[in-house]
Formats: structure tokens, sequence, C-alpha cells
């Protein structure tokens, strides 16, 4: 992992109401791998500082530019800043990439759960596996609360990705061509349990810790799981 | 880079509590939940502790024997290296030191590994397991502690960042030397002093 660094941002995206893409030039470029995450440091004239952990949502992909999505958090005083106050060609401090345990290289078959804003670290995986031509070896569930809650909305279709809604599904389920709203459920996810897949569970500490027990429970070995949880960082 | 950036006030340090240390917020009612695996879930009938490794006598408790030690309480605070934090809190189990005296590190012994039942470990000087600074913990203010927070029982390390404080703690090997934990090996500092804000490897 580098040390502190000056990021450029180049590019900034909506994603849903409460969340933001910041596309950042790194100043000293590094290698990433799909899964890890940078902090940010926001530094007040009288030397005050506030930092938070962002995950990378872009691919590992030599650019020397990274996407960090930001979910705003109710008086989250870092992503409140990051969404409201930040545009294109101001300078933050960066650190990363950090994290060792939940990434993953590109190489073997993974099963990546999301919910909500966890989607971010596995969305750098999916487009790891796009970009280097393997969607087959990934399987992505995302779960959302309603479709306009949904990060990369018109990225993600394909046929290695699900989404399920809790909430309000899209139109067409009220016809039932599509799964109704309701909790992910084991049998979400045991169509995409691939032998032999590493499990990489993210989301909110609720979600991680129902969504890892319906992995086991749909056949993972407990220590292929690994999770990720997002506590309320501000 | 620049001195500062563009638009950030922030909350200031001025009203800032000092017991926070630099770059840490208050949690206040929140506790959140961070841990990489699947959340296990220990009877207290086959818990058991173990202290072994450079020791005269390795020993192991079962949750019986454990309670059956002083009770000792910390009242205090907790860091996360995510940067929460939480203030005022009230722990009760046994002092490390107890479990220690009962199984006498050699001579040798400068660092431990703490194990926990899922497999996880963090590794840290003896010194910052002795003289009255760190717990097996099976109580959070007056309750017992949830399993999401390492119950039935957690290593509690409250002066260094609380991934050092082991949730689902099995025991400790005493070492003569420091070799890294699960999250030291994945980037995270060897000791982690929030004061000094250890973070990372490097910092």
């Amino acid at each position: 992992m580098g040390a502190w660094q000056a990021a450029t941002v180049v590019a900034a995206r909506r994603e849903t109401a409460r969340a933001r893409t910041l596309r950042l030039a790194l100043s000293a470029p590094e290698h990433h791998l799909a899964g890890q995450h940078y902090v940010v440091r926001l530094r007040a004239p009288d030397g005050y500082t506030a930092q938070r952990s962002y995950s990378v949502a872009s691919a590992p992909d030599g650019s020397g530019e990274i996407d960090l999505t930001i979910e705003r958090l109710d008086d989250g005083e870092v992503s409140g800043f990051l969404h409201d106050v930040v545009e294109v060609g101001d300078e933050l401090e960066v650190r990363g990439p950090i994290g060792g345990w939940f990434v993953w290289r590109g190489d073997t078959p993974a099963l990546l759960v999301g919910g909500g804003s966890g989607v971010v670290p596995l969305m750098s995986m999916l487009r790891l596996a796009r970009g280097t031509g393997r969607p087959d070896l990934v399987r992505l569930v995302v779960s959302v609360r309603s479709p306009g809650d949904l990060y990369y909305a018109d990225e993600l279709p394909g046929p290695e990705v699900t989404v399920v809604y809790t909430r309000e599904a899209p139109v067409a389920a009220a016809a039932g061509q599509v799964r109704p709203p309701g909790r992910l459920t084991l049998a979400d996810l045991a169509p995409a349990v691939a032998p032999g897949a590493t499990a990489y569970v993210c989301g909110s500490a609720r979600f991680a810790d129902a969504a890892s027990r319906l992995v086991v429970d749909a056949g993972v070995p407990v220590d292929a799981v690994r999770v990720e949880r997002f506590g309320p960082t501000g | 880079m620049a001195k500062f950036t563009r638009g950030f006030t922030g909350r200031g340090t001025a009203g800032r509590d000092p017991r926070l240390p630099p770059g840490q917020y208050d949690a206040r009612d929140d506790w959140p939940v961070l841990n990489a695996e699947v959340t296990p879930d220990i009877p207290i009938d086959t818990w058991t502790f173990s202290v072994d490794g450079l020791v005269e006598r390795p020993t192991t408790w079962t949750w019986d024997e454990v309670h059956a030690l002083p009770l000792s309480t910390y009242e205090g605070d907790i860091h996360c290296v995510t940067t929460w934090s939480k203030l005022g809190m009230s722990f009760t189990g046994v002092s490390v030191d107890t479990l220690l005296g009962a199984a006498g590190p050699l001579p040798g012994a400068s660092h431990a590994m703490a194990h926990a039942h899922t497999g996880y470990t963090t590794n840290l000087p003896l010194a910052d397991l002795t003289g009255g600074r760190a717990w097996v913990a099976w109580e959070v203010d007056g309750a017992p502690l949830p399993r999401d927070h390492g119950g039935p029982a957690r290593l509690l390390v409250p002066h260094l960042y609380f991934w050092k404080s082991a949730k689902w703690v099995s025991g400790l090997r005493l070492t003569d030397h420091d070799e890294p934990g699960f999250w030291e090996r994945n980037g995270y500092h060897d000791r982690g002093d929030p004061w000094l804000e250890q973070r990372y490897q490097g910092d």
C-alpha cells in the first residue's frame, strides 16, 4: 500500500439519489486488486482531518484512475462533503489500495453477493471478469430495496447477474414476469453457486450476516466465504 | 499536495472530545459490526480458552472455570481502525494478567498470537496484554456479549485498535518473536496504537 498521495477528481457521476461515483486520477498510480479500498482524507485549514474508506468500483485496468462510489450517510461528515462540495478538478488526499482478504484475482470461480452499497467492491470484480473475457467465472447477486437504489443500473445486466428487489420490484413484477419483492432467499442464491467458488459477501452488518448464512446453506463451505460488512462510517 | 481540501471545514477541533484519538469520530449509540468471516455460533458448554506456547503450564479453561476466576471490569473507550470510537463502555470478564499468571510465561516470551474459534488471528506484544490493560470479556454494559460482537467471549485490548480485540477468542499462544496475524498480513499495522494512528503497515 502506498503513502498518502494527491488525486484529482476527473469525473463525477450520480448512481442513485444517495450514491455518487468520483473518478480520481492518482498522482502516484498503484495497481489495485478487485475488492480493495482507498482511504480519503479531508483536511481543514485549521489542521482538522477526517478520513473514511471507500471501495474501488473500477477494475484494475492500468489507467492510473480509480472510481470510488460514495454512499451518502445521514449526517455523514465525509460522505456529505464528497456529495455536496467536491467537483471535477478538486484535489483530494488518498491512500491505498488497502486490503488483502476481500479480493478476487480474476482467475477462480466467484460468487458475489451484495446488498445495497455493498455492490461497490463486487462491481470491480464483475468489471474485471468482463474486461478479461471471463464473465463465466463470476455470478453476481445484488439485493436492493427498489429499482431506484440500484447502482450501475445500466451496466449491470447480463447473464451472470441477478438483481433481487426487497421492497419494490420493477413494473414488470406486477405482471408476474419477474420475482416479486422480498428478502434474499436460498432460492435466489442456489442457482448461482458453482463448484469450488469462493463467495464474497458485502453489505450492511445485517445483510452480510443473513446473506453469508444463506451462502453456507447453499453449499459454500464456511471457510470459502469472505465477508465485508459496511458499518455506518460517516 | 494541497495544504487543505477546498471547502472543507469539517466539524473542527473545537469542542472535540479529548477522549477521541486523531482521525476518529464518536459512534455514539451505534456499535458497528466488522468481521471478515461468517458469524459463528459457539455454545458455552463447548467453549474453551487456552494459554500455551512459551509458558510453564499450558492451561485450558472451560466456561465455568474461567468464570470462577476473579472478575475484572474495564470502563472506558474503544477505537476501531475504520474510524469509529465508542466512549464510556463497560466490559466485564477476567484480566489477561490472571490467565497469564496461571500459565506462567517463560522468560523468552515476548509476543502472543491471539486465536479465535473461527481461525482468526491477531498478534500482540506481550507487554500490551499485561499490566491490567487486557481482558477476556463476556459482558458488555451489564449484558452478555452478543454473538455478533464476539460472544460468548472476546479478547479486549482497548488501548489498541479494536481488530486486536479478537472476537470469539479461543486462546493465546506465546512466542519469542512477532509474526503477523490475519489483518496484519493483509496490510494492517502490527501494533495498532490509535493515538499514534498506527492503522496500516508502515505507519
